[in-house]
């Protein structure tokens, strides 16, 4: 076993427990570093297979490929916080609404009686409904 | 000399210009929207001139900089890339089209500034489209992997945009599969890398052989990938994210940006790891034939219209996969079937979800139930839903039902029936889902609605897509001979006589 | 590019054309939306007669447009395209003056006037089909041009008809496409030919064929109403009656059993389908189904209905005549998709002027209404004269040939059935014209429009009585050239005797 394959198989092994912490886990925070766990999993196996035969030197184009990695994954991280602090304070927890494809219909169904058409009438002059949602929570 | 019309730097053109009105349009958000449309203008026009070069000159490489592979990186067009930028492009500017009117804030603010959706669904929007333009060009796949995630991080930007609860959740979970999926990719590059030692995709094609590395590679690379292009039973993060999106970015996000991961998937298919004997053609056949049948009755299930569409895509993206199974001995006509399902599905789902903008800016919901007679009031919007339905059940003529019909082809010549039950099955589900909304589209509501205004820019735009998704039924004999330049679905022919063009002594290569 | 191209061409560009402009008219432009489609089907009528002069001559009409790797889009006329397209533009000419009159004061006449000259469209695309792709495509066509049609009225009960006669016209048009498919990757052509182009495959494929028949038939079966697909047709008499008299006299059912025509006779071609043995269980079908929907009829009050179920019957007529595959049923069978036509449309629009002008939609209700309105009940009794079958009207030639086939094929169980039909149709439609000729009419009708001194508007009351007189002028001029049965004659010659 050389250096480099250990490292590789060090980096297998942090992306199954990140595969595995993503699964189990509710929080969102909890997932988003268990996706950085596994993202340093691609990483180290990148980095650890540059070296190609024990003899060699390693090669400069995977530690490029894990740099560029690394700024991806820091953008990823930036939006995935900022979006989560969105969920949060839309849904009141950081995590993920479980139950799929039944989504909360858009608008309750209108009444008949007297407030009815207005009510609608004042949503359907504002952009899609989707948008009513955040007017609500501004100030 | 190549005249200047026909220079190659239109390719490279076709990443910049959207970049550069990203950014722009982001800095200068009072006319962002006139920005972002003068770049949608000009990005689309920027396809047109690689159609007569291409024509003339057939497959080329572009050297970035003067930089050859394997230290350079290379831009690379084919008939393939040249669809899909094609598509994207009529796509593009058609959803732009629509945007301006969709996103307007009505009543306008009072500072006079766009609202917020209106102000970053422009940047956004454009960084995607460079995305998608850079993923049909690059013939790296480490570059391949930057444009899936720039790719991946414009998209679920695009669908948190409209704000609500259900988008938040949606664009979370999207984000996270997204980004998982990147990682399988990624760890494929770097098996190949190791094993190769280069990353350019026509080297790659060179070197390529059956061994354990490579099936690794393509295990990791096939999985990431499935999870982007939502096949089943990895589905389960698209419908939310697609149909809480505001409707111009369910438009993109159904019509292209799943396309793009299958386009990648496809490519490396076609160029690395077709000839491995793996059993996993099979496999996605399988898992294509599940996902129509699924896809289908869940569309047909949902109460929503946004839903409905949502979980159509779900069904057509299985049949994309029918390809993987039967080009095996269908050749490459098989995989212009795909190719042309993968376009005319664009079309069409582009315009349905822009008629379901439509319709919930007209009735303020989108419940099929109560559509209440939108078709005596939106008659073009219905009309470019049922057109694009046409395409969507693979009735003729429409662009669906020639993909169809190769497809049935290959799989009654190669006895597969269970393939074609399959495919019928899933036209009759289709044409039931379609109906469903198309007839409560006749009859009143319980409750009669206070009605919208709608533009006529969202009807009229709707209408085109929809009518491009019928006209490319008769596009077969036009686009099949450009589908073939460059070969990417492999000879013909075996008569290497009959067949051969200018370009098929490998691409020819060009500095910007 | 010559004549022979743009002919064909012409005859579909003349209903497309003004129905895609008529879609984008305003609702209240009714006299260029009247324009637009008079002009259409009478330029449709000149073409067609210019066409039926060519090929009587031995002209050859043919339009190519390639479409898929090895198969074009063929339009091809020859006589049996002709027959067809002679029946569906003469009485569209008619459909068109009478939905211009019935649908006078009725809102969505663009929508409506748009959709029918699809319809009608599809149906002429039908007819000139010169191969089995172009003849598919069409049909769906046809599908989806009369949904919007069916649904028109946009009640619940439209709507649920409407989902009905898609499940069921779109199921048959999966199975004509899966058949379709198979064959052509068994053949590698789907070119109309006649005596069929599948008989080389002969015995390697004689399971496969079979079961290609069987698709097939049972996807134009399910247009053409054969039991026990039949249950559309019943359940699309929401529409209106313009679109009822469409749907069973001039489009949609004859494009059933035009389909069946052509698959028996161009695709696999008579004499080797029976060989398959695949034309005698056909013939009892359509025997069963002729007797079935005389039976279902006899007890119909709502008029419509029992109309609709004399349609299942009478349609059935047709498939049994080329089913028996002898030259005398041919021609029995190929001359009622003439004979058929004109008289059950005549029946219709006297229903429709019916419930138009006095709100009649009940057999119960028709006491009397001869004396109210006698030009419409005399055209109606023409019509049902013909239907049972009592010389000189068209259908007792019909009934001739295809019993006198019957027995000179050796199918004499088919003769019982057809007395037995005639007996049928005699016990359904007699009672009708008796109520309306000898029972005193009622103080007043169920919802009655004042039309002034006509008993009815004139666009209602002339088509109907054009077709009244053409159905006895069919039956009286039989042998006449250009009469229906000549032309069918001329078709089975070539089906049967020709080298």
């Amino acid at each position: 076993m050389t250096p480099a394959s250990l490292y590789a198989l060090v980096g297998v092994g942090l992306i199954v427990l990140g595969l595995y912490a993503l699964s189990v886990h509710a929080h969102l925070l909890r997932k988003l570093l268990a996706f950085n766990v596994t993202g340093s999993g691609v990483f180290l196996v990148l980095v650890g297979l540059a070296r190609r035969t024990p003899a060699a030197a390693a090669d400069p184009v995977p530690q490029a490929m894990v740099l560029t990695g690394i700024v991806v994954a820091v953008a990823a991280t930036a939006l995935a916080v900022v979006l989560m602090l969105r969920v949060q304070a839309t849904c009141g927890r950081a995590a993920l609404n479980d139950d799929l494809g039944t989504l909360e219909p858009l608008q309750p169904p209108p009444t008949p009686p007297a407030g009815g058409p207005a009510a609608s009438a004042g949503s359907a002059e504002g952009a899609p409904p989707a948008l009513t949602g955040t007017t609500a929570h501004a100030p | 000399m190549i005249p200047n019309l026909a220079s190659p730097g239109w390719a490279v053109a076709l990443i910049f210009i959207p970049l550069l009105g990203a950014m722009l349009a982001f800095l200068l958000p009072r006319i962002g929207v006139t920005l972002g449309l003068l770049a949608a203008v000009l990005t689309a026009g920027s396809v047109l001139p690689l159609l007569p070069m291409l024509a003339a000159h057939g497959a080329t490489n572009i050297r970035i900089g003067g930089w050859g592979a394997p230290l350079g990186i290379e831009l690379s067009i084919d008939g393939l890339t040249m669809a899909m930028l094609a598509m994207t492009a009529l796509v593009g500017i058609a959803v732009s089209a629509y945007a301006t009117c969709y996103l307007r804030p009505v009543p306008s603010r009072p500072d006079g500034q766009p609202d917020l959706q209106q102000r970053h669904f422009w940047p956004l929007w454009l960084v995607l489209w460079a995305a998608l333009n850079a993923l049909f060009l690059s013939s790296d796949i480490f570059n391949l992997y930057v444009t899936l995630e720039l790719l991946g991080l414009a998209a679920v930007a695009l669908t948190a945009l409209s704000g609500g609860a259900d988008a938040l959740n949606g664009a979370m979970r999207y984000l996270l599969v997204s980004l998982l999926g990147s990682l399988g990719y990624l760890l494929g590059v770097a098996l190949l890398y190791h094993a190769y030692g280069t990353l350019d995709l026509g080297l790659l094609a060179l070197r390529v052989g059956d061994e354990t590395v490579t099936r690794a590679a393509l295990g990791a690379m096939t999985a990431g990938l499935l999870v982007k292009t939502a096949l089943f039973p990895l589905h389960f993060w698209l419908p939310p994210a697609h149909a809480s999106a505001s409707a111009p970015v369910s438009a993109l996000l159904s019509a292209l940006v799943v396309k793009a991961s299958f386009y990648l998937l496809l490519r490396l298919w076609l160029t690395l790891f077709g000839d491995l004997d793996s059993g996993l053609a099979t496999l996605l056949g399988v898992l294509g034939a599940i996902a129509i049948l699924w896809g289908s009755i869940q569309a047909l299930r949902q109460a929503r219209l946004k839903l409905l569409i949502a979980y159509s895509t779900v069904a057509q993206i299985g049949y994309l996969f029918l390809a993987f199974p039967l080009a095996a001995t269908g050749g490459a006509v098989v995989w212009g079937a795909a190719v042309y399902l993968v376009l005319s599905h664009a079309l069409a789902k582009a315009a349905m979800f822009l008629t379901a903008g439509s319709l919930l800016r007209f009735g303020a919901h989108d419940r099929i139930a109560d559509l209440d007679r939108v078709v005596h009031r939106l008659p073009i919007t219905i009309g470019a839903f049922t057109l694009a339905g046409v395409s969507i059940m693979g009735l003729p003529p429409s662009g669906g039902f020639i993909g169809k019909w190769l497809l049935l082809q290959a799989a009654f010549s190669q006895g597969r029936w269970g393939l074609a039950l399959v495919m019928l099955a899933g036209g009759l589900l289709a044409a039931a889902y379609v109906f469903k909304v198309i007839g409560y589209a006749f009859t009143p509501a319980v409750v009669p609605h206070q009605a919208g205004l709608v533009p006529p820019t969202m009807e009229w735009t709707a209408l085109a897509l929809g009518a491009g998704a019928i006209l490319l039924g008769f596009a077969w004999p036009l686009l099949w001979p450009l589908l073939e330049i460059g070969m990417p679905f492999g000879a013909l022919a075996p008569d290497p006589g009959a067949a051969v063009g200018p370009w098929l002594g490998g691409p020819r290569i060009l500095a910007p | 590019m010559n004549g022979t191209f743009w002919l064909p061409m012409l005859v579909l560009g003349s209903s497309l054309l003004p129905g895609l402009l008529i879609f984008f008219l305003a609702e209240d432009r009714s006299g260029i939306r009247t324009l637009l489609n008079l002009a259409g089907a009478v330029a449709k009528l000149l073409a067609v007669l210019w066409m039926l002069w060519g090929v009587y001559n031995g002209v050859a009409y043919e339009a190519r447009l390639p479409f898929l790797p090895g198969l074009d889009l063929v339009l091809r006329v020859g006589p049996l395209s002709l027959l067809f397209v002679v029946l569906s533009t003469g009485l569209w000419l008619l459909t068109t003056i009478y939905a211009i009159g019935y649908l006078e004061r009725s809102p969505h006449r663009s929508r409506f006037f748009g959709f029918f000259s699809l319809c009608v469209t599809a149906t002429v695309g039908v007819a000139m089909a010169g191969n089995l792709l172009t003849f598919v495509l069409f049909y769906e066509l046809l599908t989806l041009a009369t949904y919007p049609l069916v649904v028109h009225r946009g009640s619940e009960a439209a709507r649920q008809a409407g989902q009905v006669y898609l499940a069921h016209t779109l199921f048959g048009g999966a199975l004509l496409l899966a058949g379709t498919v198979w064959l052509y990757t068994l053949t590698g052509t789907l070119e109309f030919t006649p005596r069929g182009f599948v008989s080389h495959l002969g015995e390697t494929h004689r399971g496969s064929l079979i079961a290609i028949f069987a698709l097939t038939v049972v996807g134009v079966g399910v247009k053409a109403a054969l039991v026990p697909l039949h249950s559309w047709l019943p359940r699309a008499m929401v529409a209106p009656a313009p679109v009822s008299a469409l749907l069973h006299a001039v489009a949609v059912v004859k494009a059933g059993a035009f389909g069946v025509v052509r698959l028996l006779y161009d695709v696999f071609g008579a004499e080797f389908a029976a060989s398959l043995g695949v034309t005698g269980p056909l013939a009892v079908v359509a025997g069963a189904t002729i007797l079935y929907g005389s039976l279902r009829a006899l007890y119909q009050d709502d008029l419509k209905r029992r109309l609709a179920f004399s349609t299942v019957s009478q349609v059935a007529y047709i498939t049994l005549g080329v089913a028996i595959a002898g030259p005398l049923a041919t021609i029995g069978g190929l001359v009622h998709l003439v004979h058929q036509g004109v008289m059950k449309i005549t029946l219709f629009f006297c229903a429709g002027n019916l419930a138009e002008t006095l709100g009649i939609h009940k057999v119960s209700e028709m006491c009397g209404v001869g004396r109210r309105m006698p030009w419409t009940m005399a055209a109606f009794t023409v019509g049902a004269f013909g239907m049972i079958g009592l010389p000189p009207v068209a259908g007792f030639v019909t009934k001739w040939y295809l019993g006198i086939g019957a027995l000179e094929a050796g199918q004499d169980w088919a003769v019982y059935v057809l007395a037995g039909s005639s007996l049928l149709n005699a016990a359904y439609f007699l009672p009708i014209l008796h109520v309306a000729w000898f029972r005193p009419p009622p103080p007043a009708w169920p919802h009655e429009h004042d039309f002034g001194p006509r008993e009815t508007a004139w666009a209602l009351l002339l088509p109907p009585v054009v077709t009244a007189i053409l159905s006895v002028a069919v039956g009286l001029f039989a042998a006449a050239p250009f009469s229906p049965l000549e032309w069918a004659t001329l078709i089975a010659e070539r089906e049967f005797y020709l080298p």
